[in-house]
């Protein structure tokens, strides 16, 4: 079963690229309307069929996944990373059908496939539920949650394809630093996944004995070629290498290893990308993209956060509170991860007020659907990674 | 202030900009497109500010200072998060050195600033007040006059606000005008709208009532804030704490001495390491997982008539396995498993051993109840053994002195006098030793009798919260009430068409408070099934301005 489940999650993997493909046809094109416009049609609608597969693939890991391990596969980094790519790809098959608009379609596909590769780059063994965790309130706040993210997500995609469709990229500008720092992010994301992959292929393992905080003697694996080493590291591996700098003890040295990874290769493939391009990467996707409505675009944006933001107000706060009330004895405590909720939470409460005011649609507008989703991705990864608390379960 | 008389007859509220009913602007405005916004109604903050209590309701009431409450929360908020609050940091640590040790400069800097308690600051309950205070008023500001204007509007609006509206077209002599406008009714009526007619002119309108969302979610809000505040009122809620042994049973706190709870068993299970499903997980997780803590607990009751202090009846009330995620609740008094003690030692068991070859000790055995014991153990042959001193949790203290912590017998040691069958217990001093786990010490010379430990008892404990928290009803009805008006106002929308027929022009114009894209595709359907033309969208001639290098039409429905 588990198998069944892992292989599924492969499908859909594959799948979405192919609707990213599809979707990619279907808007290059378009340059041949005038000769043969019905078929041009037609691969926007392979795109979102086969959308609409990868996500049955998707689901089918899941509910695979849950009969297999016995209880809501969204317990642990891997499963709930996967879950959110998840619930991007329905929030696209929800929301497609109503602006039909392949653009979005194209800009949402690598997005999903990017969450996916993410999530499986984390432990993916079956994990022993906590008491804390057993509980059916697990289910119902974190699939709520989750899906009001994937919502919230979609204005995310739409807001970077307005930035990229109306930002002037012949001019250097901060407009244009600012999409081309997303784009890099995106692509030492996928340098990340490359990278782990790569060598996680090759089996590699580079362990350290190393003097930790307490000031005892413990191990230290590494996945990645260690250019970081731990406080007095001493390599105790047949693989590995001596590493460049070493850091003091309660910095977590290996994965600032791999912080450090993705980012060197992360600007080396950015790098080569502009190299390739002569211009940086947003101009040159703009082309693409210049058939696009801004207009529509920003409506589709703030439509997806006007949807999302209920749902994910009644998962990540109301439902939330609901089970912290039953498991931690109180519904609300102050912990990091509960703060970030809230923080989110105020953060498109702000955007849909200054909505209601003139001069923030459009390009302002889609600036804050970029920095919402940053959020979100920062109480996923950082707050659960870095600043431990009760909710840390990775 | 004066009330401002419309040419359709209509008296408005001074400040009205479009007037309630005919929609006519009243204020010259410069933009092309009439500011819909409240439709367009007087509001108190517009109108009134001179005096003081003008001033603040003028503050509070606008929007852009209620984000910028929303935005400096949200700031603040953050803060917090940046090392962990005090309630967070390890049991027994001092938080006044603790974050300058753990955090240096950074974390003396944030325990001198209080952020280790930032969110039950002062300043921090006093930007949550802010909030709450601009909700009420900008609510209250709004919902009035909106309520009114929305009622008073009239189906035939003048020209002016049909042409500022964002959605308009106009067709000079529009050819079967009367047969266009029979079929847009029937369309618009399938398509679920409410229909008003008037001189032969239509006003289609859908989903008003979402213009409420706001408003009731704003209020569901307040009355959550209302039961946050009321936590500050100690008698509110109760949070205290209960360690029941096994087999024993305590009162239980706030209950004013009505129920007790035993605990009849308290086990912890942990996973199998064995099971191969969770095999890997457990290799990486380095040690046991555990997969359930739990208290078979019974309830009692003090029953009916029984006097506090006599012995009092107990009845049972309820067994339940308190759990996490599964606590013991009874008449709003919760139960929770949060702590626990294993192997707590309970009793001792004793016997007495002589120097004497020829004495016959085998009948005395005794027991010492760590949690109650007695003071004196007489047994049939004559002897008797006297505690004359008991430290649960023995220490010699600052003087030198033997004492105890607590009364939780953690190091437990026992004074014991032991008088033979001879010796006469008023007048003679008895043999005495200190007897704890391996310390068996005489205390007044040679002993020829020795208390011998041969048998020690443990027992689990558990650690319980009791809680009962009267703010949960009001903060479940104000979140209950915000969902609703979320919902609300975010799945439905408010529609607006006007039709009108000006002596063989056909006149169109469409507003909705969001989801134009909707509204089109309403009016896309009309044009499909008459000759009522599309409205042009007069935002985007303005928008393709500013873009250029847009070629391709429009019509939104096209992508
Ligand atoms: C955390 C606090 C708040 C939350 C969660 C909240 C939530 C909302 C939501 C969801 C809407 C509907 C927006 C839409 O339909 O696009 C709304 C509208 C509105 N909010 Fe708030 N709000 C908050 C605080 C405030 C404050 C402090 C003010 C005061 C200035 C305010 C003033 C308004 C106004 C004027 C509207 C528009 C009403 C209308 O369209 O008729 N809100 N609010």
């Amino acid at each position: 079963m588990i198998q069944l489940s892992a292989n599924m999650l492969y499908a859909a993997f594959f799948l979405y690229i192919l609707s990213a493909v599809l979707f990619a046809v279907s808007i290059t094109g378009s340059k041949f309307k005038n000769h043969k416009g019905e078929e041009n049609n037609k691969a926007g609608l392979f795109g979102y069929t086969t959308a609409i597969l990868a996500f049955a693939a998707s689901l089918t890991y899941f509910v695979t996944r849950w009969i297999a391990v016995g209880y809501a596969p969204v317990s642990n980094m891997f499963e709930y990373t996967a879950a959110l790519g998840i619930a991007l790809g329905l929030a696209f098959v929800i929301i497609h059908p109503i602006y039909r608009n392949n653009y979005l379609g194209l800009f949402t596909m690598p997005v999903v496939m990017l969450i996916i590769a993410y999530a499986s780059m984390f432990p993916r063994e079956v994990q022993p539920l906590i008491p804390a965790l057993q509980s059916h309130w697990l289910t119902i706040h974190v699939i709520t949650t989750v899906l009001g993210q994937g919502i919230l997500a979609i204005g995310f995609v739409a807001g970077l394809l307005y930035l990229i469709r109306v930002i002037d990229f012949k001019k250097t500008s901060k407009k244009v630093k600012g999409v081309e720092f997303i784009i890099y992010t995106l692509v030492a994301t996928a340098a990340y996944i490359g990278l782990s992959f790569g060598f996680g292929a090759a089996d590699y393992e580079a362990n350290f004995a190393y003097i930790n905080e307490q000031g005892n003697e413990a191990e230290v694996a590494y996945f990645l070629p260690p250019l970081i080493g731990p406080n007095e590291g001493e390599l105790i591996s047949e693989q590995g290498m001596s590493p460049l700098v070493e850091v003091p003890a309660f910095i977590r040295s290996n994965d600032l290893n791999t912080v450090v990874w993705s980012v060197l290769a992360g600007l080396l493939l950015y790098g080569l990308l502009r190299l390739v391009l002569r211009k940086p990467v947003g101009g040159a996707i703009q082309p693409f993209v210049k058939n696009v409505n801004p207009q529509t675009v920003d409506e589709m944006s703030y439509r997806a956060i006007a949807i999302g933001f209920p749902i994910f107000t009644l998962g990540g706060l109301i439902f939330a509170m609901i089970w912290a009330q039953i498991a931690w004895t109180r519904f609300w405590g102050w912990d990091p991860k509960e703060v970030w909720a809230l923080i989110t939470f105020l953060f498109y409460a702000a955007y849909l007020h200054l909505r209601l005011s003139r001069g923030w649609h459009g390009e302002k507008s889609a600036w804050l659907c970029v920095i919402g989703f940053a959020l979100i991705m920062f109480n996923l990864i950082f707050v659960n990674l870095v600043i431990a608390g009760l909710h840390s379960y990775a | 202030m004066e009330k401002v008389k419309c040419e359709c007859g209509h008296v408005n509220p001074y400040g009205t900009y479009l007037c309630e009913s005919c929609g006519k602007p009243l204020i010259e405005e410069k933009s092309k497109l009439a500011n819909m916004r409240y439709e367009g109604v007087a509001r108190r903050s517009q109108t009134y500010t001179r005096t003081f209590v003008d001033k603040i309701w003028n503050f509070f009431s606008s929007v852009k200072v209620g984000i910028w409450i929303i935005v400096v929360l949200l700031l603040t908020s953050s803060l917090g998060t940046l090392f962990p609050q005090e309630m967070y940091i390890p049991p027994g640590e001092n938080a006044t050195i603790y974050y300058e040790q753990e955090y240096g400069t950074l974390g003396k800097l944030y325990y001198q600033l209080g952020f280790h308690n930032l969110y039950s600051s002062w300043w921090y309950m006093l930007i949550i007040a802010a909030l709450g205070i601009s909700l009420v008023i900008c609510s209250l500001d709004r919902v009035v006059p909106l309520h009114r204007a929305l009622k008073t509007q009239r189906v035939t609006r003048h020209e002016a606000f049909l042409k500022r509206q964002r959605l308009f077209s106009q067709t000079d002599n529009a050819e079967n005008i009367d047969e266009d406008m029979i079929k847009a009714e029937s369309l618009l009526k399938e398509k679920r709208y409410k229909i008003r007619k008037e001189n032969g002119n239509i006003l289609a309108e859908k989903g008003r009532f979402s213009r409420w969302g706001p408003y009731v979610n704003h209020i569901g809000l307040i009355i959550f804030l209302i039961g946050g505040m009321l936590r500050f009122f100690p008698e509110m809620y109760l949070d205290e704490h209960v360690w029941v042994r096994e087999g024993e049973q305590e009162v239980i706190g706030g209950t004013n001495g009505e129920y007790f709870l035993r605990n009849n068993e308290f086990m912890i299970e942990l996973y199998d390491e064995e099971d191969e499903k969770y095999q890997p997980a457990l290799e990486r997780a380095g040690g046991p997982v555990v997969k359930t803590y739990q208290t078979s607990a019974t309830l009692l009751r003090r029953e009916a008539g029984g006097t506090i202090g006599s012995e009092t009846e107990l009845a049972e009330v309820k067994d339940h396995d308190i759990r996490v995620n599964d606590p013991l609740t009874f008449e709003g008094f919760s139960l929770y498993q949060v702590d626990y003690k294993l192997n707590e030692l309970s009793s001792f068991t004793f016997t007495l051993e002589s120097e004497e070859e020829n004495t016959d000790l085998t009948d005395i055995q005794f027991e010492v109840d760590l949690n109650d014991p007695e003071d004196v153990y007489e047994f049939d042959n004559g002897y008797r053994i006297e505690i004359l001193e008991y430290f649960p949790n023995f220490v010699i203290d600052d003087n030198r002195e033997p004492t105890t912590i607590n009364r939780i017998p953690d190091n437990p040691r026992i004074i014991f006098e032991v008088f033979p069958p001879e010796a006469d217990p008023e007048e003679e001093q008895g043999e005495l030793s200190l007897v704890g786990i391996q310390v068996n010490e005489p205390l007044n010379g040679e002993n020829d009798y020795t208390i011998r430990m041969t048998d020690v008892d443990m027992v689990n404990v558990t650690g319980l919260t009791i809680r009962k928290d009267r703010t949960l009803p009001i903060i479940s009805v104000g979140g209950f009430i915000f969902m609703i008006g979320l919902v609300q106002g975010s799945y439905w929308h408010h529609r607006r068409i006007w039709i009108q027929n000006r002596n063989g022009r056909l006149v169109l114009a469409g507003h909705a408070n969001k989801n134009w894209h909707g509204l089109k595709k309403d009016f896309k359907y009309l044009s499909d099934q008459t000759t009522i033309p599309m409205p042009v969208d007069q935002s985007e001639e303005s928008s393709e301005e500013e873009n250029e290098g847009v070629n391709e039409s429009h019509d939104p429905t096209q992508r």
